[in-house]
């Protein structure tokens, strides 16, 4: 509430402009998938992957930031919402993502069929 | 809520009208709202990656499957209906912020026709994820289910998929759907699809240029084609057609698959209607001028981040879905 009152629309379309040219690029690259992106891999994922990842991540920091006016709350409101996020999602995936590849080997690896 | 700020009231810790974090109660409780919400979808979506990941040689390919774009049947477009869905929900976050914006300066009409044009934006969006959904549960192809449970997709000499009715044969066999009112009991069998296995096993006989393809993934990452011998060889496993999909099984591949697109799919498009509604009370609020009164558009605010964070997490979606 204590916000200045000026208008911001600029920076909202320079946001909305940002985010339509990564979503261009995202769908432009799911599109053609480039060779040399889709079949180079970097620590168990392939660099077409990596590139859809981090602009996503890219996006989403535009959208909290700008759009949900993260950044003008104050620092211990930002903190409080975004550091447990982080933190708790990248362990789910951890977890979930190595045992999900172990489960695989499993049954790839071990005499139990599932697939005949 | 005129009357106390963050700060005059400096020093009086327990003395009530401190904000803590330096924003209103309602917006706080919106913030930690979003943040379990959020962690919701994470669940979600971790879950939906541990499937992929324990089926990993296995999984669909996201382009083969949401290909369709309106008025242009038959001619395949991966990407492109779901970018334009991205688009709408992108845009219809711009006129929200615009909105709370306006609100700022308190300008009712300009905020009214934002909010109006946020509520179009989120009713294409549901629309559109109603035709993806039809599309999907209807299918194209369709696939055979093996006695083991993979699936068989059917493609011609060059790799492009054929559809069983373009070669199935036509059998006398007449085969009664099995409905509550002619069951004994409370009996009844999910639709029958149109053509029987043998059917489908006669038909690909009789076309020898056809082969089959299974759901496994090569070192080229697209589906690996049997050649004739072993495709015939593997067709006698069949036991089930399948057509389009459902939660038991689907044409696409892996039968988790279509279970984690309808639920997150579904779960997101929940989050997006009830969004819509929330906006249309707030539009009239606006109409009717209820925070002209007040003298603050903080409500605008409030419901804008609950907007704002459906299109953050359909980011997500978009990308684990139909991108990686």
């Amino acid at each position: 509430m204590s916000h200045e009152h000026v208008s911001n629309t600029k920076r909202i379309w320079t946001v909305f402009g940002i985010l339509s040219v990564i979503t261009i690029v995202e769908v432009f690259f799911g599109i053609t998938k480039p060779e040399f992106l889709h079949m180079n891999n970097l620590l168990g994922m392939n660099l077409l992957n990596w590139l859809f990842i981090i602009l996503t991540l890219v996006k989403a920091y535009y959208i909290v930031y700008a759009f949900m006016h993260m950044e003008g709350e104050k620092s211990v409101l930002r903190y409080a919402v975004v550091l447990p996020l982080i933190f708790l999602v990248i362990y789910l995936l951890f977890i979930l993502l190595t045992e999900g590849n172990y489960i695989f080997e499993v049954f790839k690896i071990s005499t139990i069929k599932w697939n005949f | 809520m005129e009357t106390v700020t963050t700060e005059n009231s400096v020093g009086k810790t327990w003395g009530g009208g401190n904000e803590p974090m330096g924003a209103s109660y309602g917006k706080l409780m919106m913030w930690f709202f979003i943040v379990s919400d959020a962690l919701t979808f994470s669940g979600f979506l971790a879950a939906y990656g541990f499937s992929r990941f324990k089926f990993i040689e296995t999984w669909p390919l996201a382009d083969e499957v949401f290909t369709h774009v309106p008025f242009m049947h038959g001619n395949p477009q991966p990407m492109l209906y779901v970018a334009f869905m991205t688009f709408i929900l992108i845009f219809s976050s711009v006129t929200m912020v615009l909105a709370v914006d306006a609100g700022h300066q308190l300008k009712k009409d300009k905020v009214a026709v934002y909010l109006f044009l946020t509520i179009i934006g989120g009713l294409i969006f549901v629309g559109s994820q109603a035709w993806e959904w039809k599309n999907f549960i209807k299918g194209e192809y369709g696939a055979v289910e093996t006695k083991g449970g993979s699936l068989l997709q059917f493609v011609d000499k060059n790799g492009k998929r054929v559809a069983i009715e373009s070669f199935a044969a036509t059998m006398p066999e007449e085969r009664e759907q099995l409905t509550r009112n002619k069951g004994r009991w409370f009996m009844d069998e999910p639709s029958i699809p149109e053509y029987s296995v043998a059917e489908v096993q006669a038909g690909f006989k009789s076309h020898p240029d056809l082969l089959i393809r299974t759901e496994t993934v090569n070192a080229e990452k697209h589906k690996t084609i049997l050649t004739r011998s072993e495709s015939e060889l593997r067709l006698t496993q069949a036991t089930l057609v399948v057509e389009g999909a459902n939660l038991t099984r689907n044409e696409y591949g892996s039968k988790l698959f279509a279970d984690f697109f309808f639920f997150i799919t579904g779960f997101h498009g929940f989050h997006v209607f009830s969004g819509v509604v929330i906006n249309c009370i707030i539009f009239f609020n606006v109409i009717l001028g209820t925070y002209e009164k007040r003298k603050s558009y903080e409500m605008v605010e409030k419901v804008g981040l609950y907007w704002h964070f459906v299109d953050l997490v359909w980011v997500f979606v978009f990308t684990v879905f139909y991108l990686v």
